[in-house]
């Protein structure tokens, strides 16, 4: 069964929209998921087809739910836990 | 707006969770701060303009890229394996007969090296399910409308592999020289979502 990320030929999103002079970031956070997942993939933590893969099993509402870096940080801290390097409870404020 | 809320909610989960790996040792002092300036200072269009504007006043070089795209890089000092992983590229240039666009259906795959941080449309859920299926009204969406004997070739980028455009070199250019060139290449260009 094809992933919700598999969206090639599917009909019904939004129109597309461009940003003009977009930035590279949209708020601070979002250089941080970016440098953190590059981070953790650097030294080992998991590697960048686990990450891809951490994204694409995210629950189907939630992946389309989520911004760009929202689902990053989602796939960062589910490989976390799911790796042992923190419980669920330990990576949320 | 409850867009602010979110994003100050998720902005102190992402620092709680580098303050934890910090204190067990997984990330080092400053070491986010420098890979942000790293990324910052990395990529940008300019790399693949200057790939273009060579192309199109070498054609040796435009041959061996089109051949070997991840060869040929080194002859303009760039490379794609400045990432977490080396990629291969491939560069497909357009001619009156043959238009191409770029997409990553499955995520967000993109030569970062030589075209920068991709921009959000061409990671949205709209660009990437709209694209392989008609990409003949989504380029005209971008402005580009192409006479309809054009064929127009959709690339996929995925986790190993990266695409390019080579777009045709500008009608009266002639006398422009490689800097000039390279000055007239865009981002969407590159991509396949725009004419020079």
């Amino acid at each position: 069964m094809s992933r919700i990320n598999d969206v090639g030929g599917m009909a019904g999103f939004p129109p597309i929209v461009e940003e003009p002079d977009e930035p590279r970031f949209h708020a601070d956070w979002e250089a941080h998921v970016f440098a953190l997942n590059g981070a953790l993939i650097k030294r080992g933590v998991y590697d960048l087809d686990e990450f891809r893969d951490a994204q694409e099993r995210l629950p189907v509402a939630e992946y389309l739910g989520s911004s760009y870096y929202e689902r990053w940080f989602a796939a960062i801290t589910t490989l976390l836990a799911e790796k042992g390097i923190a419980t669920p409870a330990e990576l949320e404020p | 707006m409850s867009e602010d809320h979110g994003s100050s909610l998720i902005s102190a989960r992402v620092r709680h969770v580098e303050a934890l790996l910090e204190a067990r040792g997984l990330l080092a002092d400053g070491e986010i701060d420098t890979r942000i300036d790293e990324f910052a200072a990395g990529g940008t269009p300019a790399n693949g303009a200057r790939v273009v504007a060579r192309a199109w006043v070498d054609a040796g070089f435009r041959e061996r890229l089109l051949a070997d795209a991840n060869a040929a890089l080194p002859e303009v000092g760039l490379s794609m394996a400045g990432g977490l992983q080396e990629q291969r590229l491939k560069v497909v240039a357009n001619d009156v007969d043959e238009h191409h666009v770029l997409v990553c259906t499955l995520c967000s795959c993109y030569p970062i090296a030589l075209l920068g941080p991709s921009p959000s449309w061409y990671k949205s859920e709209a660009y990437r399910s709209r694209v392989v299926r008609d990409p003949r009204s989504v380029l005209a969406e971008f402005g580009v409308t192409l006479p309809a004997d054009t064929r127009i070739s959709v690339w996929d980028a995925s986790a190993e592999s990266r695409y390019m455009v080579l777009p045709r070199r500008p009608e009266g250019t002639a006398a422009l020289e490689e800097a000039a060139l390279a000055a007239l290449v865009t981002r969407k260009g590159l991509i396949g979502t725009a004419l020079l």
